[in-house]
């Protein structure tokens, strides 16, 4: 088994700390062969922010996506630059709320209205890379619930628990509307 | 709950932690891209655990604090990228001439000047050989992995300490940045060598005494009241114009250590004992190249790959034995072929193909695999 | 009579400092407020750059460290923060200190970090044979001011002042006793301490400008003798009066809290710093 991942939006998203969680649960929690790596230009907020993660049974040497079989756009911004090294068969994840793709048949499109969901049931948006990153292994089924709890656990600032915990069901809930 | 003792982090975050591990007691810094989270961790880790950080006003200042604490006997470590390690060149050579150990990490980025900040690059190959001025030692130590972060940072305090000179870690970018799983080793699991001292620290009169290649014995600043300077000095310590012992002493900083390399070599021959199509990389490009290793091979190509990681001095040897035997040296780095001067120095039969990409992205499988499928293998 | 000689690398000597230069008065002058001090030789550390000021290291007795033009306040802050213990006194020249080094000039006054700098402003690179500093005085001839210095002199003392040093004297190698004086409180001093010492040098700034300075290198002393001006008399005088004169004396004297010892604290915290 071997995945390529691609999380994209843009700087101050938290898409490259979605990135090292899922890399932390592959890596840590079931003892997968992970690397996760990023580019970002000099913004801090905003601009196109990108980070990969590889998961495989074997270890993993070039760290940089090349042949993407998942991919996270939450910007349309991220989608309109990284969509094209989406392999065929692929599938990718889009925050409908503020990215629209056109369906074709080279790759499939979920769309699910992540950010609307995040504020409504949070008040707020800081948690939305947590959500995305729920809501993505729910999809693609990367890395078991369980793994994804306790790295969310491991990167979760004291206090920020259950908080980080309920964006964690947000997702996975929003995920599941699809069936 | 996760074994504790692994961790999944970045390699900037191992190398921190591997100097923590090798002893590090002082590091004196300046926040720059790529390198930074370096000087963080080392920042929160050093006062919890008795050690000291100071943040200097630039990197010239920073490299003169850390040999100034080192002579007061702390391990002591600076980290940077290419702008500041092009000012801190001439105190590398005074670090050299005087023979303080110190660990410098250069986590390359793009080039030259200001160039690409956040963008990987091995901009600095040639610097940290060549970059101080007159002649002098340079052992520089090129990691690929996360792994390779924590335990060649050990290697290199080992190394500056050992042979009382400055040791450069070549990071790049991306190995700085990326993250992957690493076992934390026990204590006492690597081992961790310590600067020898006079054996009498009250009294030494001599302390820049030394066998022909071999590193001083100097005491630490405190009873022996030595004199330590950057001019050409003798076995005191002291300046002189005397050419016989200028050109012994001149001599004697680079032979102690080409004179016992068998401590400092180490490289990675991956399929190289009968590989026509050998490839010399490092770092980031390294991680490429073996993956066309392995593509190349199950093509039935005979394919090797050279992995320098102690970069200088060149195991020239090695690589020798394996570059006479292939049709072809493939050289992929992120510059415009700075590597290659170094094959074509030590091959003279074998044609040399120079893979060089200085765009700002990462050096991948794919640009280098579209470069072989022009060779004929 | 003082005993130099324990205090001295008597081998060493002679210095090769010029005849008429200050530099040996300073270090005798240094040497006095040591001893006065009480110090034990093993805990000094003297830290030098580049220079004819910074040769002075190697004639002390100290653990002694000549470093490169500019960094001995960058090497001295090492020792000091990796070693509180140590006694830390750097001595440089003007053009060392101010110029190439005034960077780490500025942050050492910023941080406040337990360390006396000895500023020897003879006002020029003698070293590399007389070229005009940044403390050369406006007009004075110098071998790369052939026509008359045009730039404007950083005064040093207010220099440091304004950068947070919280000791601050100048004095001159003709007033040795207030020298002396101006040393002895400098190391005792809790914090960063600069002592300008205002000298001069006759071999290759005095030469050019005679009619300033006078005919030979004593007149060039005179001449800072019938400059220099106490702080206490520099009060009544104006700006004008005051142009070329010399203000010696204790200029800046405050408490605040020294680096070190914040960062001691702060390991402290942590209970103490055990591995």
């Amino acid at each position: 088994m071997r995945k390529e991942i691609r999380f994209s939006g843009s700087g101050g998203q938290g898409v490259i700390l979605a990135s090292v969680i899922l890399g932390t649960a592959a890596a840590l929690y079931e003892n997968k062969h992970a690397v996760q790596s990023q580019s970002y230009g000099p913004e801090a907020r905003g601009g196109a922010s990108k980070a990969d993660v590889i998961i495989s049974d074997e270890p993993v040497k070039y760290p940089k996506a090349r042949n993407i079989d998942f991919m996270l756009c939450l910007t349309q911004k991220a989608a309109d630059k990284y969509l094209p090294d989406l392999k065929e068969g692929g599938l990718v994840l889009i925050d409908s709320d503020y990215v629209d793709v056109p369906e074709t048949d080279k790759y499939k499109v979920v769309k699910l209205p992540i950010s609307s969901t995040t504020y409504d049931k949070q008040g707020k948006l800081i948690a939305l890379n947590i959500v995305s990153l729920s809501a993505f292994v729910e999809v693609t089924k990367l890395v078991s619930e369980d793994s994804l709890e306790k790295a969310v656990l491991q990167a979760a600032p004291k206090g920020t628990e259950d908080f980080n915990m309920e964006a964690v069901k947000i997702g996975r809930e929003l995920a599941k509307t699809l069936k | 709950m996760a074994n504790p003792k692994y961790e999944f982090i970045q390699g900037n975050l191992a190398c921190a932690k591997g100097a923590a591990y090798a002893g590090c007691k002082f590091f004196g810094g300046y926040p720059i891209t790529p390198s930074t989270e370096i000087a963080e961790f080392m920042s929160e880790y050093l006062p919890q655990h008795g050690g000291k950080f100071i943040q200097m006003e630039d990197e010239i200042a920073s490299i003169g604090s850390i040999i100034g604490a080192s002579l007061t006997g702390a391990k002591a470590m600076t980290a940077t990228s290419g702008p500041g390690f092009s000012l801190m060149q001439e105190l590398l050579g005074y670090a050299c001439i005087a023979e303080v150990p110190i660990v410098v990490v250069d986590v390359m980025r793009g080039g030259p000047s200001t160039g690409l900040p956040t963008s990987p690059a091995q901009s600095d190959i040639l610097q940290a050989k060549w970059g101080t001025h007159g002649d002098h030692p340079s052992i520089t130590i090129v990691p690929n992995s996360v792994e390779e972060m924590f335990t060649e940072t050990v290697r290199a305090f080992n190394l500056a300490e050992f042979f009382r000179t400055p040791v450069i870690i070549l990071g790049d970018e991306i190995i700085g940045h990326m993250r992957e799983k690493i076992r934390i080793p026990e204590p006492g699991e690597l081992e961790v060598i310590n600067r020898s001292l006079p054996n009498n620290d009250g009294v030494c009169k001599t302390p820049y005494a030394s066998d022909l290649n071999k590193p001083v014995c100097l005491p630490n600043f405190g009873k022996s009241r030595i004199h330590v300077t950057g001019l050409n000095h003798d076995d005191t310590g002291f300046p002189t114009m005397d050419p016989k012992i200028v050109a012994r002493e001149n001599e004697r900083i680079s032979m102690k250590i080409y004179h016992q390399r068998n401590l400092i070599d180490k490289f990675e021959a991956l399929h190289c004992d009968d590989a026509k199509v050998l490839f010399l990389a490092i770092g980031s490009a390294a991680r490429a190249a073996e993956e066309v290793v392995n593509v190349l091979r199950e093509r039935g190509v005979k394919a090797g790959l050279f992995r320098p990681i102690t970069l200088w001095p060149f195991p020239k040897d090695e690589f020798a034995k394996y570059a006479a035997n292939a049709d072809y040296i493939v050289v992929p780095e992120m510059n415009l072929g700075q590597l290659k001067t170094v094959a074509e120095r030590f091959t003279k039969r074998t044609k040399i193909i120079p893979i060089n990409l200085v765009n700002g992205e990462p050096l991948g499988p794919d640009t280098i695999i579209s470069a072989v499928n022009h060779l004929n293998i | 009579m003082f005993d130099y000689s324990q205090y001295l690398r008597n081998e060493k000597l002679p210095h090769i400092w010029c005849p008429g230069c200050g530099h040996g008065i300073v270090l005798k002058s240094l040497i006095r407020a040591v001893a006065k001090a009480g110090w034990n030789k093993d805990e000094i550390v003297l830290v030098s750059g580049i220079g004819c000021a910074s040769r002075l290291p190697g004639y002390v007795d100290f653990n002694t460290l000549h470093t490169a033009h500019g960094r001995a306040l960058a090497f001295a802050t090492g020792i000091k923060l990796a070693k509180p213990e140590m006694h830390v006194i750097v001595v440089s020249g003007d053009g060392d200190s101010l110029a190439i080094g005034g960077n780490h000039f500025i942050h050492a006054c910023r941080r406040n970090i337990d360390i006396t700098l000895i500023c020897f402003n003879n006002g020029i690179y003698g070293m590399t044979g007389g070229q005009y500093s940044p403390t050369t005085a406006s007009g004075d001839k110098t071998a790369t001011s052939p026509f008359g210095n045009v730039e404007p002199h950083f005064n040093v003392a207010e220099l440091a002042k304004g950068a947070g040093a919280t000791f601050v004297a100048r004095g001159t190698s003709y007033g040795v006793p207030q020298l002396d004086n101006y040393i002895y409180q400098g190391l005792m001093h809790k914090g960063f301490s600069v002592i300008e010492a205002a000298e001069a040098c006759f071999t290759t700034h005095g030469r050019k400008n005679r009619k300033k300075y006078g005919p030979s290198n004593l007149d060039m002393l005179k001449w800072q003798r019938d400059h220099a001006v106490s702080v206490e008399k520099a009060a009544g005088m104006s700006e004008e009066e005051l142009q070329d004169k010399i203000i010696t004396g204790v200029l800046h004297n405050v408490e605040k809290p020294e680096f070190t010892e914040q960062y001691q604290k702060l390991i402290d915290s942590f209970g103490g710093g055990a591995k």
